[in-house]
């Protein structure tokens, strides 16, 4: 039997059933587009939490406060207050060749006003190396200025939001707000860049460091964000941020630094895991579908005992018979395959319309490996009907109507 | 052409062994029309299986056009069933999703030939069968008497040795049926041999040869045996 025969005669046989033909290439559909679909959405969830990262600033350390692993040893008797760190501390980092830039974080909460509008907002104290450490960006005047960490200049920059709630469309550059009890003149206007790492960064409005802690009437640093000289440093900078601190903290090891780098890596691990984890569960839809097109190829082969009794009185072989069952089963799972990506392509489109700003993505081995199982568990699940449509034996098939 | 030498085939049912054919001996010669008759159970059917490859005897040996078919592989038995048999059956077996002209095709793609060569053959087949406006209706679509001839077209599109035909007429009306009929004498009067099963004695006296079965064995024939 020709190749060209053997299709158009499957293709006859399927087509002459739409119900049963369309309700499997609908099973098969919804298998390999959920395949895809579903780790795309997981590839964008890894996409999405690289880019938080990523926009937080490059060779980032962030030394914390406090330690959070345990190291062993006998729990502490009288319980264990962290010492805090201090600008004192930022500003002692810079000692080491691998640090390339320090900028020491305090937080709190006060409200911002202008005239009457009034808001509760962040407030972040820094200093001016915060604008290249985060990879900020103005968009109006310019950044806290350069100089002595230790003076309490009333100065602040405002984020893009807060700047639009205090002063609408009006030009905020030179004018003053009162930030809790004091006034700050406005020196720029951070550029719209949404969120990072959970904080709005364009609700904040950020002061220098000596400002807040006379505002907040503390010393105490919510962290310390440093710069390694390059990827390479990562490491050293790292023990260097430890060391320093140790020496300054009488000996006491009290601080965590964590990596961006470790961090990132962690999470596309994460990531990448979950995404497989969830191909894998839509592929148990795709196994489902497969035993679907076993069952209905099994009632196919009952309906039609008859047919392949006759094939079999025209001198088709078992073989051949195999093959017409198997080919039928491989067209269904082909044509519900290519359904599937169609759906899956659809499912996209609707989800970037829907959420623009989440980075959805296909990775490239998903579609391959979802039509890959379709085809295979196809064919598999194929070739059980096939096998006792071959074995079927001519008189018993024959002598039914 | 067709030589059965003491045939026996045994159906299991249950804990019992049922004869369906006991010590057989039969010899068909080369265009031959005979009939096989015998009331239902005595073991017709299976004998016209047995001859048309689709069941093997369990004992005994049969030589179809001198070769040994009791020898031959699955896959070459196939190989004769497609070109040397032609099966026409009592409920005409057509493929109900196929027209006609693709039925009447099914041996020709089936045996690979070529689909300009097979157009023309199946073009020719109905055209002798007068089922030519009939081509692209299916079978849903054709009356009894034309689904028959469509499947005499179909067994004979290889050209095949030998006829077998069970109850052709079992299914039709008179008048269709003996449509049918005069089509099968046609084909015997161009030399195919020609094996019908039917229980109408009436049938069964137009052929020149009657074979007479009961319980499993040949009880009587016309013939003379060569």
């Amino acid at each position: 039997m020709k190749a060209a025969d053997l299709i158009r005669f499957c293709f006859r046989s399927l087509s002459g059933y739409p119900l049963r033909t369309g309700l499997m290439l609908l099973a098969m559909a919804i298998g390999v587009a959920a395949v895809v679909l579903l780790t795309s959405l997981g590839e964008g969830a890894r996409r999405y939490v690289t880019q938080q990262f990523s926009s937080l600033g490059t060779h980032l350390l962030i030394v914390l406060p406090g330690r959070s692993e345990t190291v062993g040893g006998p729990p502490p008797l009288l319980g264990e207050t962290p010492r805090d760190l201090t600008t004192e501390d930022a500003v002692a980092l810079k000692r080491s060749s691998a640090v390339l830039r320090v900028a020491p974080i305090m937080v709190g909460a006060a409200p911002v006003a202008r005239g009457s509008l009034s808001r509760e907002a962040v407030v972040l104290g820094s200093t001016f190396e915060l604008f290249p450490v985060r990879n900020l960006t103005m968009s109006q005047g310019r950044f806290l200025p350069e100089g002595d960490i230790g003076r309490a200049e009333a100065l602040c920059v405002l984020g893009n939001k807060l700047k639009i709630e205090l002063f609408g469309n009006e030009a905020p550059l030179g004018r003053f707000v009162r930030i809790g009890e004091r006034r700050f003149r406005v020196v720029g206007v951070l550029s719209k860049k949404g969120q990072s790492l959970g904080v709005d960064i364009s609700d904040v409005a950020i002061i220098p460091v000596a400002s807040a802690s006379a505002l907040f009437n503390r010393s105490s640093l919510f962290r310390i964000l440093v710069q390694a000289r390059g990827r390479d440093a990562i490491p050293r900078a790292k023990q260097a941020v430890l060391d320093i601190i140790k020496e300054r903290h009488e000996g006491e090891d009290d601080v965590t630094v964590i990596t961006q780098d470790a961090l990132l890596s962690t999470f596309d691990r994460i990531f990448k895991a979950l995404t497989l984890a969830v191909a894998g569960i839509a592929a148990i839809s795709l196994a489902v579908a497969g035993i679907l097109i076993m069952n209905v190829m099994l009632i196919a082969v009952s309906q039609r005992t008859a047919e392949i009794g006759l094939l079999k009185a025209l001198g088709a072989t078992g073989t051949q018979i195999q093959r017409l069952f198997v080919s039928e089963a491989a067209m269904l799972s082909l044509v519900g395959a290519a359904v599937g990506l169609l759906l899956a392509v659809a499912g996209q489109i609707a989800l970037a319309k829907l959420f623009p700003e989440f980075p959805i993505a296909v990775p490239p081995w998903a579609p391959i490996a979802a039509v890959a199982v379709a085809i295979g568990t196809g064919l598999v699940f194929g070739v059980l009907p096939a096998r006792r449509a071959a074995r079927l034996d001519p008189v018993t098939a024959l002598s039914r109507r | 052409m067709i030589r059965l030498d003491g045939i026996e085939r045994i159906f299991r049912v249950g804990d019992e062994q049922v004869y369906a054919l006991r010590k057989v001996d039969l010899s068909v010669r080369p265009g031959e029309y005979l009939s096989i008759m015998g009331p239902s159970g005595s073991g017709k059917s299976t004998m016209l299986n047995i001859l048309g490859l689709l069941d093997r005897p369990d004992k005994g040996s049969y030589r179809l056009e001198d070769r040994d078919t009791t020898e031959l592989s699955d896959r070459q038995q196939a190989q004769v069933r497609r070109h040397r048999i032609g099966f026409i059956f009592q409920f005409f077996h057509l493929v109900p999703r196929l027209t006609a002209a693709e039925n009447v095709e099914l041996p020709l793609s089936l045996a690979g030939v070529d689909p300009s060569e097979r157009k023309k053959r199946v073009a020719v087949a109905l055209e002798r069968l007068g089922l030519t406006d009939r081509a692209k209706h299916r079978p849903d679509q054709l009356s009894g008497g034309q689904r028959q001839r469509v499947a005499i077209a179909r067994a004979t599109i290889m050209k095949p040795a030998l006829i077998l035909a069970d109850e052709p007429t079992g299914n039709l009306d008179r008048t269709s049926g003996k449509d049918v009929i005069d089509t099968i004498e046609a084909l015997n009067a161009e030399g195919m041999t020609v094996v019908m099963v039917t229980h109408d004695p009436e049938l069964g006296r137009r052929t020149r040869r009657q074979v007479q079965m009961s319980d499993g064995r040949i009880v009587a024939d016309s013939g003379v045996a060569a």
